[in-house]
């Protein structure tokens, strides 16, 4: 029995939570407008 | 220009250029537009070429936001003069209007609304310092492409309506914004996009890792259970990419197949099917090659070439929201009783939405307002201006009896309404719903790539078939395992990328030439020659009257210009602008220019003015009586002008201008004649489009001799000049001329708007209506008709590079199915052939000019 074979399920565990976590990003409406921040960026204040 | 600029001290100086023959020209500081020099004020540090521009400055600058121009001039895209409205926006205090738009909270309210004039990035930052601008308002965040501010402010510390009126003093007009089901339909496909991409970038990424271990173990060996391990959690990983974001393609394939039409996800079904079986049944029985990686990485890449494609899309906007921005939200009802006597000018009147308007109802419409609804008039002598629907901005009289219609301007006099239509069953209304079937009545473009999905699905099966043949007379043992492989490398990976690369690549260089397309459909339409028509004011012409001839005595020039100098009317405005520029040159030689300011000395004392509907205008200057205007006006004055003026007056109306008489104290002394100049460069850009090969016609709504005039200036064949063009029928000769190909139109005004949606490629010309915009894929962002012959340009290259990235991307395949053929595909093999595939095809678009190389920078 080596490593792997709890290394393996963990690692995929670790992506179904980012993925789970960029989901709940979208769902909230977080990506609805993806080209203002590319220009708010470019303002450099406060 | 020659000579050097001076370089300004602070920001707020515009820079002065010294030109040739020594006249000093200055830019407006709030637009960096030339400032008519009758408008120049001595002495003031800053210039603004109309009262528009001053406002917004005095807003910008009263709140220290002058950082606003340091962004400004990073980013010149757009270039316009500010419009101010001047409403009063009382409605969006008005309780139905909240409960229709306004989400209220306990302290803070907050509402969408759509912003006129955000055409730069500048905007964005200025509208989102808002909160700096209007005490009370907490938060400000503007949606750049759909031009939609979310609004929050606290209501007991402001009024909507005073953000409003702030919003509008900056430039940036304010609507509602309504709600449109199709916008939530496009919020929620674009959400699913993204959660179906990352899913199968997580998937992808994570069986190329366990892949990678595999391949190594290809070369020293592995454990078995190891690589049993590794096997079934990517197969585990490639079904859910199978299943949750590939379905998409299965779905595809299964309705092509249904409605036996070509698309592009055949093939890509067939090999991700292939590959998913076989996958499977090798996992589980422990035998022979998998092809996760590849599988994975196909769904991935090609999900994000659909979303490119999605993003480009346009989205046509509800007939019912482009209504609202033409018409008033309120109209003033008179009681019923009231009678058909002579208007008294303190008749009782109610506000009221204009929704709540029912037929035969009576309503007082003041000079200056947009007419609410359609109707007739009961009592009342006007002019009107009829542009929403002709594009022809000359006033049109109108008296009891006859009809006016919703949207238009009152530009004269106060009459009462009696309304016969509102709402959607106005004319304008009607109008509105032409324009949204027009748009979606449009026959779809079929994709290039799915076009050749059906063959290339064929070819593929066919060379499988052929492959099975091949190796079950060599070798059969692996006959299954190599044609499986084949039909696995043939999935079209590259090609998927192709035709939304070349597509957005070119989209973002034209608009960095300030020519905004929205859709790829209208590159594709532009590429071939066709039929384009031109519509006449605006478009052709610089859409202005401007004094082209002065005939007579010219010492009056001054009396004259200071009679006209607070003239709303066109004609009279022209003069007054003309007369600028002439005086001006008078006084040139003494350096300094002319003030006209109010305050100013040396201005002429007006008294008297009295503007009449019958077309004229008269008043006493200086004690001098001057009146101008028709002969028809002159003699309702007791100035009868003489036989040589009348027929200077025919001559000049027979060239198609428009002439008016000028009389001192009673004698006729000058005629001004006033004229639509042809924009510069609209002959050129017609030849240019000729001699490419395009039909050119003029559809306007102006009198067929004038159009003929310009068709003449322009190098259009008078057969193609078509005049007192409705904006329905506009749409027909569209319709008519499709039967034959390809109809591309340009405009820029509400009349326009319907056949902008109904050709293949409207295109919207600079400082159009907000309701062209909307409507049309192309918005020319300069001015001229020059960007057309551009577009056309770069509208071919863009195919060419298409057809070229479809050749590569075959070529790949054919390389991919020989050595499949040959035995040689490995799964090692298929997952570097793919990559390289995809790169080729990025770096060729790339690498390709859209637009000819050496004006690339080109402002």
């Amino acid at each position: 029995m080596s490593v792997l074979f709890i290394a393996l399920p963990i690692a995929i565990l670790l992506a179904v939570a980012a993925a789970a976590g960029f989901v709940w990003a979208v769902r909230g409406g977080q990506y609805d407008d993806v080209d203002t921040p590319a220009v708010r960026m470019l303002h450099d204040d406060d | 220009m020659s000579g050097g600029a001076t370089a300004p001290s602070s920001r707020d100086e515009p820079p002065s250029r010294e030109t040739a023959s020594a006249k000093v020209s200055m830019l407006c500081t709030h637009c960096d537009l030339p400032v008519p020099k009758g408008l120049v004020r001595a002495g003031e540090e800053n210039q603004f070429c109309c009262q528009g521009c001053r406002v917004a400055y005095e807003v910008i600058h009263e709140c220290g936001l002058d950082a606003f121009y340091r962004f400004r001039d990073d980013d010149p895209s757009d270039l316009q003069p500010a419009r101010w409205s001047g409403r009063r926006f009382d409605e969006f205090d008005d309780p139905v209007f909240h409960d229709l738009y306004v989400s209220s909270g306990e302290t803070f309210h907050s509402v969408d609304l759509f912003l006129e004039g955000v055409h730069c990035r500048a905007c964005v930052w200025l509208i989102e310092k808002l909160p700096l601008v209007v005490d009370g308002v907490v938060e400000a965040k503007l949606n750049l492409r759909r031009s939609i501010v979310h609004l929050r402010w606290a209501a007991d510390r402001v009024s909507l309506s005073a953000i409003a009126r702030k919003l509008d003093r900056l430039g940036y007009t304010p609507h509602p914004k309504q709600g449109g089901t199709e916008q939530k339909l496009h919020l929620k496909e674009q959400r699913k996009q993204f959660i179906r991409i990352a899913i199968a970038g997580a998937c992808a990424g994570n069986v190329m890792l366990i892949s990678i271990a595999l391949y190594l173990g290809m070369f020293s060996g592995m454990y078995h259970a190891h690589a049993q391990l590794l096997r079934w959690a990517a197969m585990g990983i490639g079904l859910v990419s199978l299943t949750w974001p590939g379905n998409l393609f299965f779905r595809g394939a299964w309705a092509a197949i249904k409605t036996r039409t070509s698309h592009m996800d055949l093939p890509i079904a067939l090999g991700l099917s292939v590959g998913g079986v076989a996958g499977i049944v090798n996992t589980v029985l422990a035998r022979g090659e998998i092809y996760w990686d590849s599988l994975t990485v196909l769904v991935f890449l090609l999900l994000v070439g659909r979303w490119i494609q999605f993003r480009q899309q346009r989205r046509a906007d509800d007939a019912v929201q482009l209504l609202y921005s033409l018409t008033p939200r309120r109209a003033k009802r008179l009681s019923s009783s009231g009678s058909t006597n002579e208007l008294e000018s303190d008749e009782p009147w109610l506000e009221v939405p204009v929704e709540a308007l029912n037929i035969d109802d009576l309503v007082l419409v003041l000079p200056g307002e947009t007419i609410p609804a359609d109707g007739f008039i009961v009592t009342g002598h006007t002019a009107v201006d009829l542009s929403l629907l002709t594009g022809e901005s000359d006033p049109v009289d109108v008296s009891a009896g006859s009809e006016v219609l919703a949207g238009t301007m009152n530009l004269s006099a106060q009459f009462r309404l009696r309304v016969s239509a509102t709402g959607q069953s106005t004319r304008v209304g009607h109008l509105m719903n032409l324009v949204e079937t027009a748009s979606l009545e449009k026959t779809p473009v079929v994709q290039l790539a799915d076009r050749i999905g059906g063959y290339f699905v064929a070819t593929v099966i066919l060379l499988a078939l052929l492959n099975l043949g091949i190796w079950w007379y060599i070798e059969p043992s692996l006959m299954i395992d190599h044609t499986i492989s084949l039909l696995i490398v043939a999935c079209p990976c590259a090609l998927g990328l192709a035709t939304p690369l070349a597509v957005a690549v070119a989209i973002g260089r034209a608009a960095r030439r300030h020519v905004l397309v929205r859709g790829g459909e209208a590159l594709e339409q532009m590429a071939k020659p066709g039929m384009i028509w031109l519509d006449k004011t605006g478009t052709l012409t610089t859409g202005q009257m401007s004094l082209v001839q002065w005939i007579g005595d010219t010492t009056v020039q001054q009396l004259v210009h200071a009679l006209e100098k607070d003239s709303t009317h066109p004609i009279g405005m022209a003069i007054c602008r003309g007369l600028e520029e002439e005086l001006f040159l008078d006084s040139a030689d003494e350096g300094r220019p002319i003030d006209f300011g109010s305050n100013s000395p040396g201005r002429l004392r007006v008294s008297q003015v009295r503007n009449s509907p019958l077309g004229g205008i008269e008043g006493v200057v200086e004690s001098s009586r001057v009146v101008i205007g028709s002969a028809r006006f002159l003699s309702s004055c007791g100035i009868e002008a003489g036989e040589d003026s009348l027929s200077e007056m025919l001559e000049l109306n027979r060239q198609g201008l428009t002439a008016v008489l000028i009389a001192v104290d009673g004698q006729v002394v000058a005629i001004a004649a006033c004229g639509d100049p042809l924009r510069t460069g609209s002959k050129e850009a017609v030849t240019a489009l000729k001699n490419r090969g395009w039909s050119v016609g003029i559809l306007s709504g102006d009198h067929t001799e004038v159009v003929r005039r310009i068709a003449n200036h322009v190098g259009v064949d008078e057969a193609w000049a078509l005049g007192s063009v409705t904006p329905e029928q506009k749409v027909e000769h569209v319709r008519r001329m499709q039967e034959n190909g390809p109809v591309v139109m340009v405009g820029d005004g509400v009349n326009d708007s319907a056949a902008l949606a109904a050709a293949d490629v409207g295109i919207a010309v600079h400082e159009g209506a907000e309701v062209s915009l909307a409507t049309a894929p192309v918005y020319l962002a300069r001015a001229g008709l020059a960007p057309i012959v551009d577009l056309e340009r770069a509208s071919r290259r863009t195919m060419n590079v298409i057809y070229t990235n479809f050749a590569v991307s075959i070529g790949y395949n054919l390389l991919a199915v020989g050595l499949a053929m040959g035995g040689l595909i490995s799964p090692l093999v298929a997952a570097i052939l793919m990559p390289i595939s995809s790169l080729t095809v990025v770096t060729l678009t790339l690498a390709t000019p859209t637009f000819s190389t050496g004006a690339r920078n080109q402002a």
